[in-house]
């Protein structure tokens, strides 16, 4: 295996953590408004993320300076071409981030309602706009012969990748209650089992219609490869997991599905892509070799990051463990 | 405006407020670190209402640290995109490992600190602020070292498709920039942290009439002595920065010192009126030799002027402007760094007099404590100045030597998508300071007791501990 195919996956890996924890964290934020009714449990809500959503944004972050340090033509062409888009996700992010710590800190209420709406669309932007995002680079964007972008932001705006964007939001919002279920208790965690119950069903209607979007607005029928039917195979068995769970009242495991469905979701979209990164619509595709950095680059990268990211992996884990209680609207609150 | 000039605009508006809460996080971070091990070690519970107090001050910073910091990451991308694809090679590297050996344990170690009080063992609660405060002066080491890419690159090669790439990883660590630059923002950053536990603890000193104040005489003291050494180092650092620029980047020097012809021995220009059209002084007092001085160690030595430089540099990267942009911003940049450093130095010391002889024990020194207040804001004036002198004094490079700045930005973002991103960004980070400052000056005022009493400005007493209570309990 090269080294580009070697960070080719890394990238991978690092979406996936960042999707799959962001991803309960955005669908977290979304159902403030719907899953709390009173402070304290909007407090409940918000504390049950509270240590750990930091960590878990910090996964994009890696993944957008490991982009940067191995695919420098994927950074530049993928942020100066969703431009608009992205300007949005970091509104959202900085909104979003600086809520969590504000919130709670004056008990004037429109104060609270203020950071409150904050964290709501804070999340609620970025679970749409990263389908959105993904669902463009599966389909491809008019990149030309010096790797820009020349579209424009609307043209990112079709019908595909809005369904993508629907696909995210949902599955977000549905890994998010699932989350909620397992770490509050009482009158929210009612709610949160009403909410993975009612949202079951959109997402896996918006999901299939994806899938079979995908076969037309993709070139997907070209790649197949063991990594995209694996990733297929994943995302719908995690699915249906999910349903069966839920319906079984075994949330644990309901969660565990959720989150295959999105490593099922970004293998898919990986294993597609390979060895594109980003399928120009107009012939230039950039790949992992034309968008690369050196070979020395990514051979002192390699040697960090495989060192680094395991370790991570264990103290991140073990925060997970140190809170893994239950909230209740008794506990001592933070946020 | 064109986009060249809107990116550019953009890129000093998110950076200077970026480093506006930076230098508080890295400072901050070790003397609360340093409060809460005094706690862990001598039991005193003094030390944990310090380390508490100052920690959330410490947290409502770090967030307005993180959240801008990803705007950070993600512009060079946005706006400068022929940037990144020329140095991507090099510049990524750094911002890579930043992110995964200091932003990792940052962001996880803060939410183990925050939530953690009453959850784990007191040494291994400890160790998190450490962490914390170690991966954020780590992130600064890996930012500088692709800043100091940018000043003085090393390590490098252009390869035929005419971008850099890196030939020497430890090269690019053992950039001598990198050297001076990190330690002069580290050590920057204590005294940022130390400053601002200074006035908020003299607020205290001369307000507080009904709280103990033992909790904030502490922290003065041990701030006084951080801040007036840290400080000192700082300038120490500084000055041989001034010696490397004198070797690496004459231009820099010379917009810093508005020198338009070569001298020898240089004054160093204490006030300077010019005229950039002309290149020319209408007013400027010196101090003769002083330049040369500080350039080299000797009272003479020839100090290059801009008219030299720029002539060198046409023969060198053929015709086109070598020199910065607005000399006068460099120019009174350097001074004002210079000056609120200076005059930090003699506050602190001055402090350190006045605190070793109990003045502040007994009521006394009021004077001083009076001063120290508004001097919360030196740091934050020198931390902004000394990067405009850096990276304004730098131009027209973006990477000095190799690549200027109308090269660099992204061909296919429009006037119109940089308006519209200045104007959000400036809008939301306009909005967002009026909150910061509002909860900062709000948590400031409080008692340590954790009584929620706040303190007022004013002489009458507006202290109702319980309705305080109330309203302020939600926080902590």
């Amino acid at each position: 295996m090269d080294l580009q195919t070697l960070w080719f996956i890394l990238i991978a890996v690092l979406f996936t953590g960042f999707l799959f924890l962001e991803g309960f964290d955005y669908g977290v934020g979304i159902l403030l408004p719907i899953v709390a009714k009173t402070d304290n449990e909007r407090r409940v809500v918000v504390n049950s993320i509270g240590p750990i959503w930091d960590g878990n944004e910090v996964w994009l972050l890696t993944a957008g300076g490991a982009m940067f340090a191995a695919f420098p033509n994927w950074y530049a062409t993928l942020f100066s071409g969703f431009y608009l888009a992205l300007f949005l996700i970091l509104i959202a992010l900085i909104i979003r981030g600086v809520a969590f710590e504000f919130r709670s800190k004056d008990a004037n209420p429109r104060w609270r309602s203020l950071w409150d709406r904050a964290i709501f669309m804070g999340s609620l932007i970025p679970a749409l706009l990263w389908g959105v995002a993904f669902g463009n680079i599966l389909r491809g964007v008019a990149i030309d012969a010096h790797m820009t972008y020349v579209g424009s932001f609307f043209d990112l705006l079709n019908p595909y990748a809005l369904v993508g964007g629907l696909v995210t939001l949902t599955l977000f919002i549905l890994h998010g209650a699932l989350f909620l279920e397992l770490k509050t208790d009482g009158v929210i965690q009612e709610r949160a089992r009403n909410i993975t119950r009612r949202m079951w069903l959109p997402v896996t209607i918006l999901a299939v219609v994806f899938v079979v979007f995908s076969l037309f607005q993709t070139d997907i029928l070209t790649h197949i490869n063991v990594i995209n039917v694996l990733g297929l195979i994943l995302a719908v068995g995690g699915l249906l997991g999910t349903g069966y769970f839920i319906f079984k009242a075994r949330y644990g495991r309901a969660f565990a599905g959720t989150g295959l469905t999105i490593v099922g979701i970004v293998a898919l979209i990986f294993g597609t892509l390979f060895p594109r990164v980003m399928p120009s619509t107009l012939g230039f595709d950039l790949t992992i070799y034309n968008a690369s950095s050196s070979p020395y680059t990514l051979q002192v990268m390699s040697v960090i990051a495989l060192t680094v990211v395991p370790i991570v992996l264990l103290y991140q884990a073990w925060t997970y463990w140190v809170f893994r209680k239950r909230l209740t609207a008794q506990s001592h609150l933070e946020y | 405006m064109d986009a060249l000039t809107l990116a550019r605009l953009q890129f000093g508006i998110t950076t200077v407020y970026h480093f506006f809460f930076v230098p508080l996080s890295l400072g901050l971070s070790i003397i609360v670190a340093l409060m809460q091990t005094i706690y862990v070690v001598k039991h005193d519970e003094k030390y944990k209402q310090m380390a508490k107090f100052w920690g959330k001050l410490l947290l409502i910073n770090f967030a307005m640290g993180v959240v801008t910091g990803i705007v950070q990451e993600f512009q060079f991308g946005m706006n400068w995109s022929e940037y990144s694809r020329f140095v991507g090679d090099i510049f990524g590297a750094p911002l890579a490992v930043e992110a995964l050996v200091a932003f990792f344990i940052e962001s996880t170690f803060l939410g183990v600190w925050i939530f953690g009080w009453d959850k784990l063992p007191k040494k291994m609660h400890l160790a998190a602020i450490w962490l914390v405060a170690l991966a954020a002066n780590t992130s600064a080491f890996w930012i500088l070292v692709a800043n100091s890419f940018m000043q003085n690159p090393v390590g490098y090669k252009i390869a035929a498709s005419g971008r850099a790439e890196m030939t020497d990883f430890f090269a690019l660590l053992k950039n001598p920039n990198v050297w001076l630059e990190f330690p002069h923002v580290a050590l920057g950053g204590l005294t940022t942290g130390a400053f601002f536990v200074v006035g908020i603890s003299a607020f205290h000193l001369l307000r507080n009439k009904t709280g103990n104040l033992d909790g904030f005489r502490a922290s003065m003291r041990i701030s006084l002595l951080v801040g007036t050494v840290a400080v000192l180092a700082t300038m120490g650092f500084g000055h041989l920065q001034g010696q490397r620029m004198a070797d690496t980047q004459p231009m820099k020097l010379a917009a810093a010192e508005g020198l338009w012809n070569a001298e020898d021995p240089a004054g160093l220009s204490m006030f300077q009126i010019g005229n950039e059209a002309d290149r020319t002084s209408i007013i400027n007092i010196r101090i003769p030799s002083l330049l040369s001085f500080l350039s080299y160690n000797t009272l003479d030595g020839k100090v290059q002027g801009i008219n030299d430089l720029q002539a060198k540099y046409e023969k060198e990267y053929g015709p086109g402007d070598y020199t910065p942009p607005a000399i006068w911003l460099t120019y009174w940049s350097f001074r004002a760094m210079v000056g609120s450093g200076s005059l930090m130095f003699v506050l602190g010391i001055a402090g350190l007099f006045l605190a070793f002889r109990n003045y502040f024990n007994n009521g006394k020194g009021k004077w001083l404590l009076w001063l120290l207040i508004p001097a919360i804001i030196l740091p934050y004036l020198a931390n902004s100045t000394g990067w405009i002198l850096t990276e304004v004094g730098r131009q027209p490079w973006i990477v000095q030597g190799l690549m200027t700045i109308d090269k660099a930005v992204s061909p296919n973002v429009t006037v119109g998508m940089l308006l519209i991103t200045l104007i959000g960004f400036s809008l939301i980070y306009g909005l967002l300071m009026i909150a910061d400052i509002y909860l900062l000056q709000k948590f400031a005022r409080q008692d340590m007791s954790g009584s929620g009493t706040i303190i007022s400005w004013s002489d009458k007493d507006e202290v109702t501990p319980t309705e305080n209570k109330a309203r302020y309990e939600g926080a902590y």
